[in-house]
């Protein structure tokens, strides 16, 4: 089985506090990998380790092992930096610069990595906005501020402005949490259209949702408030929904709780 | 589309530029902090050696530039005299003013433009305060040069200090506590007096002591409305008087080591008096609020 | 209503009017500053025998009064201008090394350390300046002038330590905390969504920061700036001690002359005559509106900014 990312053993730490614990799983390239689970179970962290997004937040530290293509992503001589550069991520709330154009923020990363000619840089540009589907929308305005779109067309702004770095994977947080049902069915649409180039990772709090975009689902749970959360059970995601390993993700899956 | 694999990693060119404005910020604080610490130093070095029993318990009276001894007690006393004037006035005007801003303002027309210009008195130079005290009260009014005038002088710097402080800790009072004491029955008044402004005592104590501090230091305006004695003179309400400021001004200007001494210690009695307020108002802020913001 | 109990309170009234008048106070002596002012310099200004405005000297005890305001306003704008250009830089460095650059727990220590540098009198400024950063400012001058002396700025025959740099030099370290404060706090509201997104992107902390914290904090640094600036000109007893009080306009930032309208107030207070003391007040209203200006467009600048806050939410 090919292997992108290798977690082994992983602990995610607030502080003082165990946020998340002894997680090991294999996410396959060119996949789409779902993580579901109730509030407070540590999905969104344990996302936010795999591209070191997690030590941002003072007082936050890891412990155990990442791996990309066997290269450790907590090693002694790996910069934070070039590995976000390298995995890419989108966020719940989209988040594009409010005083940049259109263009300019789908450029932001590829500015950040060398000169590029213009002509290169609007090649890309617009790739990118056609790899989120957007470019239909937006090709006339360009130049307009990235913060005047709708809700919608701000995540698939997002979304191109991180696909236009090129990274290896994509870390996607809740990404349809902050908006309308048609613009959840657009970004669907894209994802599924994105994981012919791209690895993928998706927490979502919509069960529908990971069994329709994901081929693989990983189950989290934390036994009770204030505890680690824990990896319960990963597997393809159409067994996951039809016939799960453990009860509690049975459980979860029929709403008996969370 | 060229599938690169493993980390990419980041150009040295960044890395050196982030590492080459990290060392410009550490810098710039460095650059910050030493002249404080020379300020400092040099207020204590020069300052303790004549910071003595005499220089706290006596006058300048019959004491020439260049005679050692001397005091500051006639200055110490002025600046307290007009420190406390200068509250008397400036705290309800601005603890009132605050009030309307929050409770009653509601927005409107008025209220928007006492919030102007508060903000743009906070920038009335204090040269020009005094200029003020002395145009209406002293040249206009005929009235002394006095404490009262100087006093007068460092309440217009210190309202909009009281106005902005009390306000801010007025509007961190949680609503639900007001309208509590309304779904009691108790009138808005009442609720402001005994619910409101009890539970933004602590905040709005810290804001006038730090107001308190600011003028504390000024010379300017006493300069113009004080006048300067070297003599005691506790009656605030006429006369010259000294304060403390003006009288490391006075002593600074007098050509000799021995004025120069006197200056600096001067100097230290402001600074310690202005420190320990704001040092008092630190701590009654930090205790108040033990998990700090980053 | 049958009950008299829905009447307003007793006592809201009169509360609320003395709430409202309090405000309506502080508004008449905004007004009556300017007033006062105009009221005593005009008569000076009508005594004077040459124009206000352009006059460069000011000799309004003599018995024929001459006296203008170009000089003083010259020295003063001068000045602050420099102390702006110093403090404005260092002031940024700082916001930003204790907004996002210090350790978190240092951090709130270090800023009350930089917030102590406003706590210090302006005359332990001017005494400090005048008895330990004057006889200083000798050599670096006499280096600026031997090396950079092609320089206008820079330029001139004499090189002294009571001089304009070193006026400007004091202005700047004592407005540097307020513009540091400010822009701190811009900095630290910046909004944690927008560097998030700047680092998952593969910025490094400064790119970060170029591309989400600046960018939103850049109007709320030129007002603190602006502040800082309608502060510099109006401070008056640090510089009274170091400028060398002269009437002259003279971009030689290093020679012997220098003055602004605030030092010149200090300084010649005490042997004003009636007439000396109007034109002193007519100075000081000139300073007045001066930083009134000053004032109202930082305000103004951080109005703007919080509408632009609230479309960016």
């Amino acid at each position: 089985m090919a292997k992108q990312i290798e977690v082994a053993g992983l602990d995610a730490y607030y502080g003082s506090h165990k946020a998340i614990e002894g997680i090991s799983m294999t996410i396959e390239p060119r996949s789409v990998t779902a993580f579901i689970g109730p509030s407070g179970c540590g999905k969104s962290t344990f996302l936010r380790t795999l591209n070191r997004m997690h030590e941002v937040i003072p007082g936050a530290r890891v412990e155990g092992k990442v791996r990309l293509e066997d290269q450790d992503l907590y090693g002694a001589d790996v910069d934070p930096v070039s590995v976000r550069r390298t995995i890419g991520m989108v966020f719940q709330r989209p988040n594009p610069f409010p005083t940049m154009s259109i263009f300019d923020n789908v450029a932001a990363g590829l500015k950040l990595n060398g000169r590029f000619s213009r002509s290169e840089l609007d090649g890309i540009v617009e790739d990118s906005l056609k790899g989120a589907n957007l470019w239909n929308e937006v090709k006339d305005r360009l130049g307009k501020p990235g913060a005047g779109l709708s809700g919608g067309q701000q995540q698939r702004l997002c979304i191109a402005r991180a696909i236009a770095v090129r990274p290896q994977v994509l870390l996607m947080d809740e990404p349809c949490s902050a908006l309308d049902p048609i613009s959840t069915l657009a970004i669907e649409d894209l994802i599924s259209q994105l994981k012919q180039d791209y690895t993928i990772v998706i927490v979502t709090h919509n069960m529908q949702q990971a069994a329709r975009v994901s081929d693989k689902t990983a189950f989290f749970n934390l036994a009770a408030q204030g505890q680690p959360g824990k990896l319960v059970e990963m597997d393809e995601t159409s067994k996951i929904f039809t016939n799960p390993a453990e009860k509690a993700t049975e459980d979860y899956i029929t709403g008996r709780f969370g | 589309m060229t599938v690169q694999t493993g980390i990419q990693p980041i150009s040295a060119a960044r890395r050196a530029k982030d590492r080459f404005v990290q060392v410009l910020v550490y810098l710039a604080f460095a650059l910050a902090v030493i002249p404080l610490l020379s300020v400092l130093w040099l207020v204590v070095k020069n300052g303790m050696g004549r910071f003595d029993m005499e220089f706290l318990t006596h006058s300048m009276r019959n004491i020439g530039a260049r005679d050692a001894g001397g005091g500051a007690y006639h200055a110490i006393v002025g600046t307290l005299e007009q420190v406390l004037l200068a509250s008397l006035i400036a705290v309800p005007i601005g603890l009132l003013t605050a009030v309307y801003l929050v409770e009653y303002g509601e927005g409107g027309r008025l209220s928007r433009t006492i919030s102007f210009f508060v903000d743009v008195m906070t920038g009335v130079p204090s040269v020009v305060s005094g200029l003020f005290v002395l145009a209406f009260w002293i040249l206009v009014l005929g009235m002394p040069f006095s404490g009262f005038a100087g006093a007068l002088a460092l309440s217009i710097l210190m309202m909009p200090v009281v106005v902005r402080s009390a306000e801010e800790m007025l509007r961190l009072v949680p609503r639900e506590l007001r309208e509590a004491s309304y779904a009691l029955g108790v009138p808005k008044w009442r609720t402001i007096v005994k619910v409101v402004l009890p539970t933004a005592f602590t905040g709005i104590v810290t804001g006038v002591m730090l107001a308190v501090a600011r003028v504390a230091g000024e010379t300017a305006p006493l300069l113009l409305t004080v006048f300067i004695t070297d003599s005691i003179n506790v009656d605030p309400f006429n006369g010259p008087q000294m304060g403390l400021p003006l009288y490391v001004f006075d002593q600074a200007g007098r050509p000799t080591d021995t004025a120069i001494d006197r200056a600096w210690t001067g100097a230290l009695t402001l600074i310690l008096i202005v420190m320990l307020l704001n040092l008092v108002a630190r701590l009654i802020t930090w205790w108040r609020s033990p998990a700090r913001r980053r | 209503m049958r009950r008299s109990a829905f009447r307003r309170s007793r006592g809201d009234g009169p509360f609320r009017f003395a709430s409202t008048g309090a405000g309506v106070v502080l508004l008449a002596i905004m007004a009556a500053i300017g007033v006062f002012l105009v009221v005593k310099a005009v008569p000076a200004l009508q005594a004077n025998t040459s124009h206000f405005l352009t006059e460069l000297t000011w000799q309004p005890n003599a018995t024929k009064p001459v006296f203008g305001i170009a000089a003083l306003a010259f020295g003063t704008v001068l000045s602050s201008l420099l102390a702006l250009l110093i403090a404005t830089p260092v002031a940024i460095g700082v916001a930003l090394f204790i907004s996002h650059y210090a350790p978190r727990r240092l951090a709130s220590v270090l800023g009350y350390v930089v917030d102590l540098l406003a706590a210090v009198p302006s005359v332990v400024y001017g005494l400090w300046g005048v008895t330990f950063l004057v006889p200083f400012m000798l050599g670096p001058s006499k280096f600026l002038n031997d090396y950079l002396g092609w320089i206008p700025l820079f330029g001139g025959d004499t090189v002294v330590g009571k001089s304009m740099l070193t006026a400007s030099l004091v202005l700047a370290i004592m407005i540097l905390p307020i513009i540091a404060a400010i822009s701190r706090e811009v900095f630290l509201q910046a909004p944690k969504m927008q560097e998030e997104a700047a680092l998952a992107l593969g910025a490094t902390r400064w790119e970060m920061i170029r591309m989400s914290v600046l960018p939103f904090g850049r109007p709320g640094v030129i007002s603190a700036a602006m502040l800082g600036l309608g502060r510099a000109m109006g401070e008056t007893i640090a510089v009274a001690l170091i400028f060398p009080a002269t009437f002259k306009i003279s971009f030689q930032i290093l020679g012997p002359s220098g003055n602004s309208i605030a030092a010149n107030i200090a300084n010649g207070f005490g042997e004003a005559t009636e007439v000396g003391r109007g034109a002193l007040i007519a100075s000081g209203l000139v300073l007045f509106v001066i930083t009134l200006l000053v004032n109202m467009g930082a305000r103004f600048v951080i109005a703007r900014r919080k509408e632009y806050a609230r479309a960016a939410a």
